[in-house]
């Protein structure tokens, strides 16, 4: 039994065997062989078991995620019984005397090359296709086992370096237990995603994929980060304990579901939840969430290989809106760029893509696209109570550009006749240090503030979140962010105006004291925080918390902060 | 031998879908079957060798059928050129 430390991502025990996704090794010698036939029996039988593979993943992708998506692997299967590809495998197997492995690699490679340099977008991703089909039937020369994440079928932890959106779109959700990565933090998509998923995981162990086999059994210990590999009997036995008293905690966190935030000494506060798509809707339904404080659009962009199109959005928008029952939904617009991608959209690569063309800077050029969702959004507007919100604003007259698009979408479509609520409040994000410091003049323009801590934090300190060298300047409890912080709240206020918070820092116990103390309205977060956030607001006196945060904005370090925060409140 | 020509009316031409159509149905024959578009001839049975040939809209493509069930082969493929809205 050994274990591996990382950062508690999402809390909770898992107890699973593991499951890698991982790139497998499938390097190989070039070999003369004997007798070519039996060489071309080997490579059929390799080919026929990845067609029988690609067939079951076809159908459970037809199942899982409808006939678009699973027209791809229709399209691999063709590949693999394309006579232009296996033709020359098996004569080169014959003529050459080579080994099936080499023959394939080298015939997939020369098809490979001439799809990348055709001048036609579509066909040099046709390359990738090869390449993936290739890597499966190597795969079963080599007699090494590849990823299949859409078929998994019994209780599993996933063991892999990172997570990226497309890999945990696969995921089937009622079969992914945990997962453990190498390399994140709190804020990358993986933990994210967990959140969202409510299955705890322990990310950044950095040995993850070194240390585990597939079948080990593992524990993953979401409470404190850390991941048992193959435990002794009794160590199984003391975390199924754990989970049972966590397990507990959650059923009496669970009875405060349908009551209010309210301090102990009467102060109303919301707690919304942060969520990716419709799907995460029933989390926040059973966890209580008084609203969503930020739907991140960018899911609907990602994973596939062309925009939305508004009917899709507005589908989706609806859908939110309406499964909220009237209680306030925060939509954030387009926010892609920096550390997530759009392919299709071939924007050229930049040096420092997180202070680069991303969200509102990328919408107010591609106008179209940024029409499109706004559309969609407006068109939703009469299903719910509709916010609208716009990332990355630096300066004022990005907001006044995007608010003047949004009037004269809507102006279209009144005059179309299309019906458009006409209360939308519209607000910015408050991640930017520029944003922060010129609140007061925001405040008379905007309906309402949301602080973005991750990145609020990261241009702050100047320290990427996703470099790990730096990433002790990842300080939410920095007097420098306090400070901030409260520049928003206050110029809020002033002018009547509210301010929310959908960073991680909103559901992090150590700062819901400081930030209940500063007067923030709205915390938004994983709603698997909500009701521990709620919790741990009835029992603190907001009086004493803006004593607290008094006090902490004028301490020196971040420790120091902590510090205080831990003795005024026993955490 | 049989052989037809067709304007290709599909907004995306022959890529993807339509390709893997055309493919699985022409799979389905005996019959050496050839896709023929700017004088450049691909089997089309061969899922690469249609996309490689990056057939657009307005295209004049040629289908050609060679072998004991040529006239099924080229029907079927017909069949499927119409019904699918790819060509005319």
């Amino acid at each position: 039994m050994s274990f591996l430390n990382g950062i508690a991502a999402s809390s909770g025990i898992a107890i699973a065997k593991a499951y890698r996704l991982v790139e497998p090794d499938l390097s190989f010698d070039k070999k003369k062989i004997e007798v070519p036939a039996q060489e071309v029996e080997r490579f059929q039988t390799a080919l026929a078991e990845s067609k029988g593979e690609l067939e079951v993943i076809r159908d459970n992708a037809h199942r899982e995620l409808g006939a678009d998506k699973a027209a791809i692997f229709d399209a691999h299967l063709l590949v693999l019984s394309d006579p232009e590809l296996i033709s020359p495998i098996e004569d080169k197997i014959k003529t050459d005397k080579v080994n099936a492995e080499s023959a394939l690699s080298e015939t997939a490679d020369m098809f490979i090359t001439m799809f990348e340099q055709m001048d036609n977008e579509y066909m040099k991703e046709r390359a990738a296709d090869i390449r993936d089909v290739t890597k499966r039937v190597l795969s079963h020369l080599l007699g090494v086992q590849i990823a299949n994440p859409s078929m998994i079928a019994e209780e599993v932890i996933i063991i892999a370096e990172d997570l990226t959106p497309s890999d945990t779109a696969q995921l089937n959700r009622q079969f992914v237990k945990g997962f453990t990565t190498d390399i994140g933090g709190r804020t990358s998509h993986s933990a994210i995603m967990a959140r969202s998923m409510e299955i705890p995981a322990v990310v950044g162990t950095k040995e993850s994929t070194k240390q585990i086999k597939n079948g080990d059994l593992v524990i993953v210990d979401g409470l404190k980060g850390l991941v048992h590999i193959n435990p002794t009997p009794e160590a199984v036995a003391e975390y199924e304990e754990e989970q049972r008293k966590f397990e507990e905690q959650k059923a009496e966190w669970a009875k405060l579901v349908n009551e209010k935030s309210i301090s102990a000494d009467g102060h109303h506060v919301e707690l919304a939840a942060n969520i990716g798509t419709p799907k995460d809707l029933k989390g926040v339904v059973e966890n209580g969430g008084e609203g969503i404080g930020l739907y991140r659009t960018e899911f609907l962009y990602m994973g596939r290989d062309q925009l939305p199109t508004e009917e899709e959005q507005f589908e989706s928008y609806k859908a939110v809106l309406e499964g909220m029952k009237g209680k306030p939904v925060v939509v954030r617009t387009l926010d892609i760029g920096g550390d997530k991608e759009l392919p299709y959209l071939n924007l050229p690569k930049e040096m420092n893509p997180f202070l680069g063309f991303r969200a509102i800077r990328l919408c107010l050029e591609e106008q179209d696209m940024f029409r499109t969702q706004l559309r969609a959004l407006l068109r939703a507007s009469t299903y719910g109570n509709l916010k609208i919100m716009f990332p990355m604003i630096a300066a004022l007259d990005e907001f006044r550009q995007g608010k003047a698009i949004l009037e004269d979408v809507k102006q279209k479509l009144v005059s179309e006749g299309t019906k458009v609520a006409d209360n939308i409040e519209i607000g910015i994000m408050v991640e930017i240090p520029s944003t922060a410091v010129m609140a007061e003049q925001f405040a008379k323009e905007v309906d309402f503030f949301s602080v973005g801590t991750n990145d609020l934090i990261q241009y702050t300190m100047a320290a990427d979140r996703m470099n790990e060298r730096v990433s002790y300047l990842y300080q939410p409890y920095n007097p420098a962010i306090l400070r901030l912080v409260k520049m928003v709240i206050d110029a809020a206020h002033k002018e009547g105006k509210w301010a929310g918070m959908c960073g991680e820092m909103a559901g992090d116990e150590t700062a819901i004291p400081l930030l209940l103390g500063l007067g923030l309205d709205e915390f938004s977060m994983s709603a698997t925080s909500i009701l521990k956030a709620r919790s741990q607001i009835r029992n603190l006196k907001q009086k004493d918390m803006e004593a607290l945060a008094e006090k902490a904005l004028h301490l020196n370090t971040a420790e120091e902060v902590e510090r205080a925060v831990k003795e005024a409140t026993n955490l | 031998m049989v052989q037809k020509q067709f304007k290709v009316t599909a907004e995306t031409g022959i890529h993807a879908r339509p390709a893997t159509m055309l493919v699985q149905a022409a799979s389905k024959f005996d019959s050496e079957v050839h896709l023929e578009y700017k004088e450049k001839k691909v089997n089309l049975k061969s899922i690469m060798g249609v996309m490689s040939l990056g057939v657009g809209q307005g295209a004049d493509i040629t289908i050609i059928a060679e072998g004991n069930d040529e006239q099924d082969a080229l029907n079927s493929l017909e069949e499927t050129l119409k019904k699918e809205g790819l060509a005319e």
